[in-house]
């Protein structure tokens, strides 16, 4: 492998990687506050990118008050789905809870499909389809934007769960429900938080990456599945772990590729976020059935 | 109780039938039924869409033109979503309820080779829209006498594009192929017939679907300093290496398609970075630059010109057209084939199961120059049909052409 493929891999696998962190984030943050897997995350990734799209062409606007108006459509549908599928349900068990999300999913995509066609669509770049090359590897102005907004959002929402009052009640339902409403946080309020949260970082990812990967109304399954592993590798509790977890996903696929050598060549590329996915159940299942002998 | 259940019941099913009965009475004329199935939704979308479009146009003109012989027709569509099990769930809806003389479609190969056993012990014809060679190819265990297929197949493509490679002098190339089904076929096909057309493959990459750049791939590609680049997939994926090419900056290495990529959404999505693309195709996106003489030349500025007029500008593209191909081989068989009328069709088994066994020997025997001599085959939007009983498939060679994108416009590659 010479340093321009490894460079040139490295700088696609952490764009991709980013990707996946945004909308593992999602995943974690929901989960973390109502114990929910919530299955259409990928959906609003999906939103995001064909909103931004068809709001710069056919509304005409420029790409960054189509970005603000993508995720705020996006939000809103995201506390819908948790107003009209979720509170409507909140009896019934997590796993029905779970396949409520999984047909919301295949809803929002449906819906999608009727209204924008089948055919994919390139949203325009931020800033130019230039690239700057560093030690022979090429780097896209949209590559730069992308791990730029991963490293904001880090930030701010590290910014959020530590120092506001809404952010720490967040925290404090994720860590335990009951007390948190013991101690008069609402944490319906919470869920429905959660969920618009959820929403907005995952048509944020959409957004910033449909420019580079293109979009069309089918993609969510594919990019939620990766956000998946992603938040299943920081155990859908730490942000943190999650962020660097997508990342190194994207890293580890594109160095497979690179590698070309063996079973690591790009045809096998899309497996490793499914072994690492069960590696990770193995684990915790074992991790599980020992903290349930134990209590 | 019990009684009062059985008077209930009783009143359901009176009440169920009389709508019926008077549904019966008030229809005019009972429509030859034909099936189709297409994966108007998921994967394949992009070509089932335009497919299930096409048959809708062509079932609307047919029936307000008088229908066929003075009755109507009903294309029952279902959408299988590209999942072959849903798929072969379908066809058997349509084999055996909806009693349909004919079926076409579906739009996948998989999805095809899933349905062509049900098709042969059902003892229907099957005029599938897509475009893997194994699925006319006999097996062991089924000689595909029911079987037939419309667009020019895999093989064939990737023929035509090595016959003009080796016109250009070019003998390396790298491939960049998707990891679905269709840059699965290609990759094994573009492989096998390299060594035949003395073509040595530099590089053999890959990509997924949900990829936001190919830069490590084609990187990989340009170290193994190939004369051209080919990609095979469709929609986004060839877009992307397109853009990516553009930002190596290289501009050295001409970019190479397959017939995947003949959508107006390809020079879309990839903007300035689809000029100088050339990939072999049908002859429809080119059909303005066809000679007056080519026998498909009106028959395709026909159905491209209603198809833009009723979905939109630029909307028509070649997979519609393997679904239109497919249908007017049904209803030419239907006019020139079938004396039974649909009451006695749709009455009868035996009468079903014959006139599905006179649809098929027509499209053998007569979908080819014994049938329209004038033109030398059966004329279709992908080429003219010569089928006969070894090749149901009957498009030669000459069928394709090379088209190059040029100012974001198809041109056609004058050889």
């Amino acid at each position: 492998m010479t340093t321009e493929v490894f460079l040139q891999s490295l700088v696609s696998g952490l764009t991709q990687g980013c990707i996946y962190a945004l909308i593992g984030l999602g995943f974690t943050i929901i989960f973390s506050v109502t114990g929910i897997i919530n299955f259409a995350q990928g959906e609003f990734v999906m939103l995001g990118g064909m909103l931004s799209y068809f709001l710069a062409k056919s509304a005409g606007l420029s790409i960054f008050p189509a970005l603000i108006v993508s995720i705020i459509i996006a939000m809103l549908i995201g506390a819908v789905l948790y107003l009209m599928a979720i509170r409507t349900a909140r009896k019934a068990s997590v796993v029905s809870l779970i396949i409520i999300t999984i047909g919301a999913a295949i809803f929002i995509r449906g819906i999608a499909g009727e209204l924008w066609g089948a055919d994919p669509v390139a949203p325009p770049y931020f800033t130019g389809d230039g690239s700057i090359s560093v030690l022979g590897a090429s780097i896209q102005f949209q590559a730069l934007w992308i791990v730029g907004v991963t490293l904001a959002v880090s930030i701010v929402l590290h910014l959020f769960f530590s120092y506001t009052m809404i952010g720490k009640a967040l925290k404090a339902s994720a860590m335990n429900r009951t007390a948190a409403g013991l101690v008069g946080v609402n944490t319906r309020t919470m869920s429905l938080v959660a969920f618009t949260l959820a929403a907005a970082l995952g048509a944020l990812g959409g957004v910033v990456i449909a420019p580079l990967s293109l979009t069309s109304y089918n993609v969510g399954a594919m990019l939620g599945l990766k956000g998946f592993v992603a938040s299943s590798i920081g155990g859908f509790r730490s942000h943190i772990v999650t962020i660097l977890g997508g990342i190194a996903l994207g890293i580890a696929e594109s160095l497979t590729i690179a590698l070309n050598w063996g079973p690591f060549t790009s045809a096998y590329k899309e497996a490793i976020a499914l072994v690492v996915l069960l590696l990770i159940l193995l684990m915790r299942s074992r991790k599980l059935s020992q903290e349930e002998r134990e209590s | 109780m019990r009684k009062w259940l059985c008077l209930l019941l009783a009143m359901f099913i009176l009440a169920a039938a009389i709508p019926l009965a008077g549904c019966g009475e008030s229809k005019s004329e009972e429509p030859y039924k034909i099936g189709a199935l297409f994966a108007v939704t998921g994967g394949n979308a992009p070509l089932g869409e335009p497919e299930e479009q096409t048959v809708k146009m062509m079932e609307d003109e047919i029936n307000e033109n008088g229908g066929i012989n003075g009755h109507p027709v009903d294309v029952i569509v279902y959408n299988y979503e590209s999942d072959a099990v849903k798929c072969a769930t379908y066809a058997e809806k349509l084999i055996t309820e909806d009693k349909v003389v004919a079926i076409i479609g579906p739009t996948g190969t998989g999805d095809s080779l899933a349905i062509v056993d049900a098709c042969r012990d059902a003892e229907i014809p099957l005029i599938s829209c897509a475009a893997g060679v194994s699925i006319v190819t006999p097996t062991e265990t089924n000689d595909k006498h029911w079987i037939f297929t419309t667009p020019q197949l895999s093989v064939m493509v990737v023929q035509r594009l090595y016959e003009y490679l080796g016109d250009q002098g070019i003998t390396k190339i790298a491939l960049l192929t998707d990891t679905l089904g269709f840059g699965k076929d290609g990759k094994a096909n573009l492989n096998g017939q390299a060594a035949a057309y003395g073509i040595t493959i530099t590089a053999d990459q890959t990509y997924g679907a949900t990829d936001a750049d190919m830069l490590t791939q084609i990187t990989l590609i340009k170290n193994s300093s190939p004369q051209a680049i080919v990609c095979w997939g469709t929609s986004p994926g060839p877009a992307i290496v397109a853009r990516n090419m553009t930002t190596l900056s290289m501009t050295d290495i001409p970019l190479f398609g397959s017939h995947g990529i003949a959508f107006q959404s390809f020079i879309t999505a990839a903007g300035a970075s689809a000029n100088g693309v050339i990939f072999p195709c049908g002859k429809l996106p080119i059909v303005n630059d066809l000679p007056d003489s080519d026998p498909q030349k009106d028959l395709l500025t026909e159905y491209r010109d209603a198809f833009n007029a009723k979905y939109g500008n630029g909307t028509a593209n070649t997979f519609g057209g393997h679904a239109y191909d497919a249908l007017s081989i049904v209803v030419a068989a239907l006019k020139n084939a079938v004396e039974e009328t649909p009451e006695k069709i749709n009455s009868s088994d035996d009468t079903l199961q014959t006139v599905r066994g006179k649809i098929r020997d027509y499209v053998e025997t007569k979908v080819n120059s014994t049938g329209f001599p004038e033109t030398g085959g059966f004329p279709g939007t992908a080429g003219v049909f010569n089928m006969s009983a070894e090749n149901h498939n009957g498009l030669a060679m000459s069928c394709l052409v090379m088209v190059k994108i040029v100012d974001g416009k198809w041109t056609l590659v004058v050889e």
